[in-house]
């Protein structure tokens, strides 16, 4: 480099990033998400112990009372739980996306020409690591406690796919908390309201044809739901069924809805 | 009004243009023309030196290596390819403002926006972050800097815009700014502090109520000068000093030091503002091209 500048008349100035930039930039943000990771290596814990605490927990609580016993529990519990670990793991990914913006860098990230979706796509992106961390998790403690999934290799492959899937989508929700919360605590406690309804207001645990009507009819709707059922389809029985159609368009709406509002509060946040 | 101009904030009223280009309805152009150091380093804590340096070149589209080679380049010439692999928190403020600076530049932007870049420096430093600036305008940036050091903005100012709670007060070189006062300051020293206020009065009436400007009743001047005693007197000739020296002298006022020298932007801003010690960030915001 000689000098140290290029002056105005000299500079070629295009008026909106390209696609080929957007995408580059969210590879760069995602490969700063992933340098964080690997210093701050904590960040896994939730993704490491949740799944093989929750899972062996809620298999030996419930298993006898709701299926007989805890071997016929496992179909219906381990895919709940892949669920389950998905939507809080994305949780995390909205309280780190808040803790994240309030440093001095975002005031630069924001000053850059670039992307605004970057810096939120970005470390989504990077996020698919502890989704599929936390599936696998999930699956092998499944796969010691007994479980033996009737959809083979390929229908267990494909509904791992369907979590990760289904945890990025998802994951939008909290991403776009995490740009209209101040804080991470707040991003935390709502986080958890929505986390609550929609894990435990689902067919994850229990048979939903067991609840009262009105419920049924939420359960039915919800998103969560739909992941499951799909994955039941393709973990348990190999099917691929109109199911994991509708869990697929179900997540297209999830990020049709949120990720242009995240990205919206985003460019016009303080 | 610098997070307006960087478009970190949206402009609520007026217009502001940058080049030519509007700032409003043109962000995405600002951004190419602009760099930013702000008072704060804005710069990843979880990365090391070089490794913010080629995130910051490749999302403004450099190619990997080119990154790379921009930041090897950058960290060189500030002095940081000794901690080039080191996290940055466990830089020292001088290093991360300095890594700061060098982040800004990769983009080589022809207007950079320093905002109190010495801040809390130590003199070394701040010396070095003058050369620094001084480069950046031998290579034909224009830079804006605001600062609370006033033999800052008279070291590197081309032209000098005093900001006094949210307005502009006054503009110009520094040397429009001190002749605006007076052309020179009488300084002197009393052996006896308690007639301070009676030379004050004397010195202005020498000098002519009007064109005489006396500083120390106010209580800025004695923030500036804290020895007691002291006083500066704002002459509008400098051969008039020995006018006053001789009153004082007839009226048996004891001096222990003289001297006549060009008012400081201190003086200047004293004399602009009418006051010194206000909570309001008295901010002088200086451009130098």
């Amino acid at each position: 480099m000689s000098t140290l500048i290029i002056p105005a008349s000299q500079r070629r100035l295009s008026t909106r990033t390209s696609l080929h930039e957007t995408v580059s930039q969210t590879f760069s943000m995602a490969w700063r998400a992933l340098k964080k990771m690997q210093r701050n290596p904590e960040q896994f814990f939730d993704v490491v112990v949740q799944p093989l605490l929750f899972t062996a927990m809620f298999t030996f609580i419930f298993g006898g009372a709701i299926a007989g016993n805890v071997k016929a529990y496992l179909p219906t519990i381990i895919t709940g739980i892949l669920a389950q670990t998905a939507l809080t793991a994305c949780m995390a990914t909205g309280t780190q996306m808040r803790e994240d913006m309030e440093k001095g860098v975002f005031d630069r990230f924001r000053s850059l020409p670039m992307a605004r979706i970057a810096p939120l796509a970005g470390p989504m992106a990077a996020d698919l690591l502890r989704y599929g961390i936390a599936a696998t998790l999930t699956l092998l403690t499944g796969f010691l406690m007994g479980y033996r999934p009737g959809g083979g290799v390929a229908g267990v492959a494909a509904g791992w796919i369907l979590v990760v899937i289904a945890g990025w989508s998802l994951s939008w929700i909290f991403a776009w908390l995490g740009t209209i919360m101040r804080t991470a605590q707040a991003v935390q406690g709502a986080g958890m309201m929505i986390m609550f309804p929609l894990t435990f207001l689902s067919n994850a645990f229990v048979p939903a044809i067991t609840l009262p009507g009105w419920l049924q009819a939420f359960v039915k709707v919800n998103p969560v739901t739909l992941v499951i059922n799909a994955i039941r389809d393709l973990m348990n029985d190999g099917a691929v069924t109109a199911n994991v159609g509708w869990a697929l368009l179900g997540c297209a709406a999830v990020v049709a809805i949120f990720a242009p509002l995240a990205v919206w509060s985003y460019s016009r946040k303080v | 009004m610098l997070r307006m101009l960087t478009t970190l904030l949206p402009i609520d009223a007026g217009q502001a243009r940058i080049f030519g280009v509007d700032v409003a309805s043109q962000p995405h152009q600002i951004r190419q023309l602009v760099g930013v150091t702000g008072q704060y380093a804005s710069v990843d804590e979880n990365l090391t030196a070089a490794e913010n340096l080629r995130l910051f070149g490749r999302l403004l589209g450099l190619s990997s290596r080119a990154a790379k080679a921009t930041a090897h380049d950058l960290l060189g010439r500030f002095g940081l390819e000794d901690a080039a692999d080191r996290q940055i928190r466990h830089f020292s403020g001088g290093m991360r403002r300095r890594l700061d600076l060098a982040a800004s530049l990769i983009s080589r932007p022809p207007l950079i926006f320093l905002d109190e870049p010495t801040t809390g420096l130590d003199p070394r430093t701040r010396g070095q972050m003058w050369d620094t600036i001084r480069d950046l305008i031998r290579d034909g940036a224009t830079v804006l800097l605001t600062t609370q050091y006033l033999d800052e903005a008279d070291q590197l100012a081309d032209r000098v815009a005093v900001i006094d709670r949210g307005r502009k007060v006054a503009e110009g070189t520094p040397e429009e700014l001190k002749t605006s006062v007076g052309n020179s300051t009488l300084y002197v020293r009393l052996t006896d502090a308690d007639r301070t206020a009676e030379a004050a009065s004397l010195a202005q009436r020498i000098l002519g109520e009007t064109s005489a400007r006396e500083l120390a009743e106010r209580p800025s001047a004695t923030a500036r000068t804290p020895e007691p005693g002291g006083l500066s007197i704002a002459l509008p000739d400098p051969n008039r000093a020995s006018d006053v020296l001789i009153a004082l002298r007839s009226a048996d006022i004891g001096i222990v030091t003289a001297s006549v020298r060009q008012p400081t932007l201190d003086e200047v801003f004293l004399a602009i503002t009418g006051h010194y010690t206000d909570t309001d960030t008295p901010n002088v915001i200086e451009e130098t091209r």
